[in-house]
């Protein structure tokens, strides 16, 4: 908000007077040297992302073969991936979505119900949970890889549905990180709606589910999406736990099947990898620069909160 | 922003009393009766939390697991009292996150304490008792004038089973579970051997020969005792009977190896120990104390790779912070001009490394880095031989460059947010005191930011200090040491130790070991949380 009150630095306002004509040397002080900057910030930023896609669409399937940028076009890559039984790239694939959706939604709903009873109910413990939930974030739930696994494993002795090498199993420890962070921004937006607004309502006879599902829900889902779509790309790029937990490459997830193609040999199979990665990358590339408004403004809100 | 809501609110709270009891008027704000909707979601949503809790439960019980019974019949007792009863709406809204926070989150970590103090691990995750009959079991060896019995595989179900036949002619039916039994009704073949019961599958050759592994690790026992020895057959066809190289004494604890006589007895250690010092393969779980934390910091193949590992994780954090930033803050400042054509364009090529999966960045770098077919070294630098990832030096700088590529874009966008945040009028004022661009960015400029992005970089140095992912995809965290077993490296961070002596392939899974260095680990989190904390005073947040 402070943002718009000066949209630009001092500097700007100054250098911006119009000037008739500026010497190249003036120009490169004031401005090129901005575009070298930029020119060369970005070819360091997109370098690998072509070099990827060029491998992936190199044919001869080898990483020596790719010395050069997109000199051979092919799609042998992309057909080697799909028909290869021991590693079911289709299905890494689709477990990949599942997992990432079921357990992104689901982490939005436990957190958006956590944060409304933090933001609209008064109840003993409260600030004490809200600074446990601080605290509970600072540790990782990848540490206690060691005793997830184990745990699991006892779990699929007595319910085989959700032990190791299950889906469900490994939402469900998805799902024990729903709380922390994300009620913590989700928090923050719920208490920018008015509380008169549920509080009419109220009077109105609706019941306090009514209040959340038909009021709050719809004003606040910006931030549902902001904290689904940051989920997801969180539970996408997840390896240390699916790794652990899924053990058939059936049921495997896009990090750990990809990791396993180039685990043994990097040169051998590097064609086919790349294929995977830029069929994994694109659509939560695209997502992320659809929604990148939202995130970046989220990102920036966050930081200058002071 | 906030100041206002919470002002309303708190006055609102006494006026409402702490236990809902009614007191009339438009403050109580009463629930209003719930939808039927919201009683049918209610009454099946319950109803399949009991229902699983119940199979649970009813499994639990079968396996005689008592304590985690109790606590399971109290968890979902709890439940349903959570949301059976009127009151405690809070209650309500917040038990699905926190039962699964408690479980997978802080249980967890209380679990790995636990382990950190047992030998758990290769060759002792189980009990005593299991360990014995693990003994029994892989200590058999083949009775050297054995009777040869005539043998058919045949399968219920998933289970396999063998027939045979003994030379006398006389049929049974055992298998793994299932001490071999007399059965009468079998088919014979012409030379009187067993190939078929009723309500089982014959398995044919060409079955056998699929599943060689199963039919050839099948031990049926004789009787209930092992000692009395087993039927194993390699071929499908023809079975003969194992007997243990060592038996169990179970007055004296002991085992004994039946050729050489040599006495096992229960080290103490979780194994069986012999008095020249061997030990049988298999042990079982037992506390060990502080042990696996003093092997941590005294054990010679560890120590030093450890305090290496430890460095280098502070290092690495440290130095991804300073780089992201650095880079970040240059550019930011770089773009912060809105007459710079193109910036849109810049920006989104800019960030594109941010958005691409992070497991996929360090592989696609460990292929750009390859020292032999990468194209850093082919096509940028023209035949090039550097060891980029492993070489001990080189490979942290690998893993910084990796790293900042993935993190500037993220500090880009945050110092972008910050700069434009600062008040213009320090800066004019600056300005109008002949202050310099560089002086105006080291007095005004950075403290200011600094203030509000504090936060993050701490935030992010925590999340570098545990940030697997490239490390782990881009060297594994190789070079490797040499002068340990352990399968620990030069750009090996805490995490991915822990991670590599747990599940690695070195020494065999340790994960006592690993979840005493994740407790070192929490500790040091801990310790930089706490300082952090009060360094923003992040607490005065909570309204």
């Amino acid at each position: 908000m402070r943002a718009q009150n000066n949209p630009q630095s001092g500097a700007t306002t100054l250098a911006a007077i119009p000037q008739p004509r500026m010497s190249f040397g003036r120009w490169f002080r004031e401005k090129g040297w901005r575009h070298a900057v930029a020119i060369a910030a970005t070819l360091f930023s997109i370098f690998p992302l072509l070099y990827v896609l060029s491998a992936a669409l190199n044919p001869t399937g080898t990483m020596a073969g790719s010395t050069t940028l997109f000199t051979n076009i092919g799609l042998q890559n992309f057909v080697d991936l799909f028909s290869n039984e021991q590693r079911p790239f289709g299905k890494w694939f689709v477990n990949t979505l599942v997992i990432g959706v079921v357990t992104s939604a689901a982490t939005v709903f436990l957190g958006a119900l956590a944060a409304y009873a933090f933001s609209r109910m008064r109840f003993a413990g409260r600030r004490f949970s809200l600074l446990a939930l601080l605290l509970l974030q600072m540790f990782p739930q990848l540490l206690a890889v060691v005793a997830i696994f184990l745990l699991l494993n006892y779990i699929g002795d007595i319910i085989p549905a959700v032990g190791l090498g299950s889906s469900l199993g490994l939402i469900m420890v998805y799902l024990g990180g729903a709380l922390g962070v994300n009620t913590y921004l989700m928090y923050g937006f719920f208490n920018t709606v008015p509380k008169s607004l549920d509080e009419s309502a109220r009077i109105d006879g609706a019941s306090h589910a009514q209040v959340f599902f038909r009021i709050i829900m719809p004003l606040v889902t910006p931030i549902l999406a902001v904290v689904g779509l940051l989920a997801f790309i969180g539970i996408s790029s997840e390896f240390v736990i699916a790794s652990v937990v899924l053990t058939d490459p059936d049921s495997q997830t896009l990090a750990v099947g990809l990791y396993s193609y180039v685990a043994q040999q990097r040169s051998e199979n590097w064609g086919v990898f790349a294929a995977g990665a830029v069929l994994a990358a694109v659509p939560v590339m695209a997502l992320f620069l659809f929604l990148q408004k939202y995130i970046t403004s989220g990102l920036t809100a966050g930081s200058v909160k002071g | 922003m906030s100041g206002e809501s919470t002002s309303t609110r708190g006055a609102a709270t006494p006026a409402r009393g702490a236990d809902g009891a009614p007191r009339g008027g438009k403050r109580r704000l009463p629930s209003g009766p719930d939808s039927l909707l919201g009683i049918l979601a209610k009454i099946i949503l319950l109803g399949i939390v009991d229902a699983v809790a119940a199979y649970a439960l009813f499994q639990l019980a079968v396996g005689e697991e008592w304590l985690v019974f109790a606590i399971s019949l109290v968890v979902t007792v709890g439940i349903n009292w959570i949301y059976l009863r009127k009151d405690g709406l809070p209650a309500k809204y917040l038990a699905p996150g926190v039962l699964f926070l408690l479980v997978f989150q802080v249980f967890v970590m209380f679990f790995s304490t636990y382990i950190a103090f047992t030998n758990y691990g290769d060759g002792h995750n189980s009990t005593k008792e299991d360990a014995i009959s693990s003994i029994q079991l892989s200590a058999l060896e083949r009775v050297p004038d054995s009777p040869q019995y005539a043998a058919t595989v045949v399968e219920d179900g998933d289970e396999l089973l063998l027939l045979v036949t003994d030379p006398s002619g006389a049929v049974g039916l055992g298998g793994a579970e299932q001490p071999l039994e007399p059965v009468q009704s079998a088919q014979l073949d012409a030379t009187g051997k067993a190939i078929g019961l009723d309500g089982y599958t014959t398995l044919q050759f060409g079955d056998i020969l699929g599943r060689q592994g199963e039919v050839s690790s099948l031990v049926v026992p004789l009787t209930d005792n092992l000692d009395d020895g087993t039927l194993q057959t390699q071929d499908g066809s023809t079975a003969y009977v194992f007997k243990p190289r060592l038996t169990y004494d179970e007055s004296a604890d002991t085992f004994t190896h039946v050729g050489t006589g040599v006495v096992y007895s229960d080290s103490g250690e979780g194994t069986f120990r012999a008095d020249d010092g061997s030990e049988l393969g298999t042990g079982w779980k037992i506390h060990v104390g502080f042990e696996n934390f003093a092997k941590a910091f005294g054990d010679d193949n560890l120590r030093g790779p450890l305090l290496q590992v430890v460095v280098w994780t502070f290092a690495f954090a440290f130095l991804s912070v300073i780089t992201t930033f650095g880079l970040g803050l240059f550019l930011a400042i770089a773009f912060n001009r809105a007459d710079l054509k193109g910036k849109r364009f810049y920006r989104i090529l800019m960030i594109l490394p941010y958005a691409f999966p992070a497991f996929l960045s360090g592989l696609v770098w460990s292929g750009l880095m390859n020292a032999e077919f990468g194209f850093i070294n082919n096509a940028i630098l023209g035949g090039a031989n550097l060891p980029w990832l492993t070489d001990p030096i080189l490979s942290k700088v690998s893993v910084l460059l990796v790293n900042l590529w993935l993190g500037y874009p993220y500090m880009f966008l945050v110092c972008t947010g910050a700069l434009q945040s600062l008040p213009a009028e320090a800066e004019e004022a600056a300005r109008m005191d002949g202050a310099s661009a560089w002086m105006i960015f080291r007095a005004i400029k950075l403290p200011l930011l600094l203030v509000s992005l504090a936060p993050l970089l701490i935030s992010s140095f925590a999340f570098n200090f545990n940030n697997f992912n490239v490390i782990y995809m881009l060297t594994g965290g190789g070079p490797r040491f040499s002068d340990t077993t352990f399968d620990i490296g030069h750009t090996d961070i805490l995490i991915t130790m822990v991670y590599k002596v747990a599940f690695g392939t070195g020494a065999g899974r340790d994960y006592g070991l690993a979840s005493a260095l994740a407790i070192i680990i929490f500790i040091v989190v801990g310790v930089i949380s706490a300082i952090s904390f009060r360094k923003t005073k992040a607490l005065e947040e909570i309204n």
